[in-house]
């Protein structure tokens, strides 16, 4: 990383920061204007509830109330007249009853078995949406229910007593384990040996749009979904099982998507298949729209996590060695649990030098609905761990939080815990320097310490330094296999042709903007196509970071293609004009009928990966980070204000300003909930602070001023140097605000989130159970 | 008011809308926000969460912002309401949807009808804001994706420019 190459700092609302947001001869660069950003700004744009069918019914959902159970009986109350209403149970599924994922392990309807709350049982559909309410009151199930397990505590001890096991033979989803070296042999050498428990709770994604399909089936077309999703072709797979069709007789399209933070990633499957069946046995369209208490209650959230670290390091705080064990609850099936445990585990180290490591970690099963994608995938909760418990081993050494990092970061040449050599440039002790100098954090340090002695009001200054991976795990982008298309079109404009989803992170603008780039054509010259799996290639889901530099390199491969063509067809020449190009494309494809380029992943040939012993290049590329959290505690309520943030990372080459400068701020705004504002209230295992008015995310008058800044190094890997960015800033803000917390108030806080009932708790007690995390010295 | 009941329960029920005289009929605590998705085809207004806590179906009431979801449409009679569709005046964007859109104010789009409608009427009260009275001004409008930031910045540079367009 070349120091201070260009810096962004963001259009800062306090005016404290500089814009510098470069507008570059280059389109790639450059803050243009999202493409459905008008559609947006007018109330033009068509999500899934703006969107009506002729004949039209409207579907609900009859769910369990209980956590674990037979079903006796269901029965239809008399008060209703059934006849109305189409009514669809297990028994009219006609392929299997699942939701084809990884495992296929869970149901699209319970069949006899519930395995926990609010799980699909039985669908009703009906012309009029009001009706249907009354209608699930009248469905009345008999339970006979059975021993629930609700947390991971309860998933492993369930097994020590050989008592409930509710999953598998043992409970267990998945296991990984990462061995690096020889840490049982470090631990007689250790100056200190530093343990420590950490955990993180659920959190919901909340995206202000709530799920919705349209399901339309016709018994010669197959089945139509329509709706509010990330991952086009993950719901085509689905429908192809639970119907048994083939490929061609399912076709997903997706609209625009009001937010989905990972939320949408898996759980629309599930709604498409209950549209679908009502829409096949009605013969009619059928829309299902969540309200916000049904989406809250039976969506997927954030996997609850608990970490545990034994660290070895000498006198100096340099690490020897450490063992981590890392568990996340998935909930009552496997769906993307097993994904979400890899990402965690690959990232439990964090940015550190780890000469010897074991990382052991697991994904248990409980009677709660399951947890799924979310913005980050198991890195920031195994990163919370991580970044706790470092400031915990600079206490016990006796160097400053900043020191500590310093003296352990990894460095080129160096490997991280799956031993991938670090081939990038990364300098992280500059990034730690940047971010203290921006943050004003040593003077502002020594001036709370003064003052927090005599004043009333606590402050305090924490650091979090991480690394996020980009793109899917290991061999994963081998298996994905995905493809990116680049049409021109009769009138000689261009359309980029991916599944990748648009919900709100600027895919559309991105992509566009690379290939036009790569055709040396303006902007606006270029559209993207509504992703439809009738009309687009597979790109892979729109998860995992991946979009801008995995896809974003394939749409650009695929205009080299396109330009390759018509210069082979002689319609084009080098140094062609953007006018040229246009009469080139439109002569094209009036002569030959149809002009598309196609490019197919191909891995990088130096890249080795074993996926049995967690070993070899994780990632193609990682982002890196230090962000400063500055915080106050009020003493009278122990309510926690953030007062600054600065958000320093590398991020390759940022490819739009804005849009880059957003993605962070929003992270870092949603990992603010996660660690002081969203908590999920269980009760065997339900949700039940299911409402915005009892589930608190961060409003405008909560947030502190977020200050974004970037240094870039590029990427060989990524479309035009970029790396990935959605993820990376959900990572860092939850510990760093903890670390500030314990340097205002000298109370230890192990757990997120972290409301005032909770630190008045913990100050009350006098910091949390000393057993969790004592400081051994030899 | 302006209403007449029918002998099947529902209401004859009258207001403009972006200007406009409609009437419609309809149960008499049916909620505006569906008479205007559903009956008026004006789907700009978005449910969020039906509680009036997240603002993604606000709109102006005799110019007072009111989260549709909570508005009884019998409540709206004789009101003149206006919403998102009637903000853009012959294909030429207001100037605070055109700096919601300069300004990445915008992502994923959903709680911006709401949003740019707490602008309109923020700026209507107070046309210089300070940082503040923005925050205050939006705090009732919920957004997951931009941290607002984005947001804030918009409604400062829509303020300078209405003032020196």
């Amino acid at each position: 990383m070349r120091p201070g190459r260009r810096g962004h700092g963001m259009p800062c609302p306090y005016g404290e920061s500089v814009m510098t947001v470069q507008r570059n001869e280059s389109i790639v660069g450059a803050s243009v204007a999202r493409k459905e950003g008008r559609d947006k700004v007018t109330g033009r744009a068509r999500y899934i509830d703006d969107m009506t069918l002729p004949g039209m019914l409207f579907g609900a959902t009859v769910r369990s109330s209980v956590a674990r159970a037979k079903i006796k009986k269901i029965s239809f109350g008399a008060e209703i007249n059934w006849d109305e209403f189409v009514v669809v149970s297990a028994a009219d599924i006609p392929g299997k009853n699942c939701i084809a994922l990884i495992l296929d392990d869970q149901p699209c309807l319970a069949d006899g078995m519930i395995n926990h709350p609010e799980e699909p049982i039985l669908l009703l559909a009906h012309p009029e949406r009001h009706k249907l309410w009354k209608a699930m009151a009248a469905v009345k199930i008999d339970y006979e229910e059975l021993p629930a397990v609700t947390t991971i505590e309860e998933s492993e001890g369930g097994l020590a007593s050989g008592r409930e096991v509710i999953w598998g033979a043992d409970n267990i989803f998945k296991t990984f384990l990462i061995e690096k070296g020889d840490v049982d042999s470090v631990w007689p050498s250790a100056a200190h040996i530093v343990e420590g428990e950490y955990s993180t709770g659920a959190q919901e994604q909340l995206y202000i749009e709530n799920n919705g399909i349209i399901a339309a089936f016709d018994p010669a077309e197959g089945v139509t979904i329509w709706g509010s999703l990330q991952c086009p072709y993950y719901v085509h797979k689905a429908m192809m099982k639970l119907f048994a069709l083939p490929e061609d007789k399912v076709r997903v399209v997706q609209m625009e998507t009001g937010g989905a933070f990972g939320g949408k990633e898996e759980y629309p499957s599930m709604i498409a298949g209950h549209a679908a069946l009502l829409a096949r046995k009605s013969g009619r369209p059928v829309k299902i729209i969540y309200d916000r208490a049904e989406d809250m209650a039976a969506t997927t959230k954030r996997h609850p996590s608990r970490t545990r670290h034994r660290t070895a390091v000498d006198g100096d705080g340099k690490i020897l060695g450490g063992e981590i064990e890392f568990v996340i609850d998935g909930g009552a099936y496997a769906t993307l649990s097993s994904v979400v445990l890899s990402r965690g585990t690959i990232h439990a180290g964090g940015p550190y030098h780890w000469p010897n490591i074991r990382i052991r970690s697991k994904a248990v099963a409980t009677n709660v609905p399951p947890h799924g994608a979310f913005r980050g995938f198991g890195a920031p909760q195994s990163l919370f761990a991580m970044e706790r418990h470092m400031d915990r081993i600079a206490q016990v050494v006796g160097v400053s939080a900043s020191e500590i990092r310093r003296r352990n970061f990894l460095r080129p040449e160096q490997t991280t815990t799956t031993q991938q050599k670090v081939s990038e440039e990364v300098n992280l002790e500059f990034l730690m320097d940047r971010a203290l100098e921006l943050s004003d954090y040593e003077a502002k340090k020594k001036r709370f310490t003064a003052a927090n002695a005599t004043g009333e009001k606590k402050r305090g200054m924490g650091i979090a330094s991480f690394l996020h991976g980009a793109g899917f795990t290991g061999s994963g982008e081998r298996y994905l296999d995905s493809v990116a298309g680049v049409e021109g079109c009769a009138d000689g404009t261009v359309r980029v042709l991916v599944s990748s989803t648009e919900f709100g992170q600027g895919t559309n603008t991105v992509l566009c903007q690379i290939a036009a780039e790569t055709l040396k054509i303006s902007y606006d010259s270029v559209a993207i196509a509504q992703p439809d799996t009738f009309a687009v290639p597979n790109s892979g889901p729109t998860v995992a970071s991946r979009t801008v530099m995995v896809v974003g390199k394939l749409v650009h491969s695929a205009a080299l293609g396109l330009r390759q063509t018509l210069v082979g067809a002689g319609l084009l020449r080098d140094g062609y004009s953007a006018e040229e190009f246009r009469v080139a494309c439109a002569e094209y494809v009036a002569k030959c009928g149809v002009l598309k380029s196609y490019a197919r992943y191909q891995a990088p040939p130096d890249v080795f990966w074993d996926d049995e012993k967690y070993r070899g290049e994780a990632y193609a590329t990682y982002a890196w980070a230090v962000y400063v959290a500055e915080v106050s505690v009020e003493p009278a309520t122990y309510s926690v204000a953030i007062e600054d943030f600065v958000a320093l990372q590398e991020v390759g080459r940022v490819l739009h300003p804005i849009l880059a400068e957003g993605q962070i701020v929003g992270g870092v705004a949603q990992a603010i909930g996660f660690a002081l504002y969203e908590k999920v209230v269980w009760e065997g295992g339900r949700m039940r602070n299911n409402q915005m008015t009892n589930y608190i995310m961060p409003t405008s008058s909560d947030l502190p001023p977020i200050r974004v800044f970037f240094e870039e190094f590029g990427n060989p890997h990524g479309a035009y140097g970029a790396k990935g960015i959605g993820e990376l800033p959900m990572d860092g803000p939850a510990p760093a605000i903890l670390n500030a917390l314990e340097d205002a108030c000298g109370v230890r806080c192990t757990a997120i989130p972290m409301l005032p009932e909770d630190l008045f708790a913990a100050m009350a007690h006098g910091g949390p159970d000393a057993t969790v995390l004592s400081g051994k010295t030899q | 008011m302006t209403s007449t009941k029918d002998c099947a329960g529902k209401c004859a029920v009258t207001f403009t809308v972006n200007g406009e005289a409609r009437q419609v009929v309809a149960y008499p605590m049916a909620r505006l926000l569906d008479i205007l998705r559903n009956e008026l085809g004006l789907t700009g207004a978005k449910e969020g969460c039906g509680e009036g806590e997240c603002g993604s179906c606000a709109v102006l009431m005799d110019d007072v912002l009111v989260n549709s979801c909570l508005v009884p449409v019998l409540q709206a009679g004789g009101t003149a309401i206006f919403t998102i569709e009637g903000l853009a005046s012959e294909g030429k964007l207001h100037a605070v949807q055109q700096a919601f859109l300069d300004c990445g104010g915008a992502q994923c789009g959903i709680c911006t009808p709401g949003m740019i409608m707490a602008t309109v009427e923020l700026l209507g009260k107070k046309p210089a804001p300070s940082m503040e009275e923005i925050r205050e001004g939006l705090s009732g409008n919920l957004c997951r994706c931009t941290g607002y930031m984005q947001i804030f910045s918009a409604v400062a540079e829509a303020a300078r420019r209405i003032a020196a367009p």
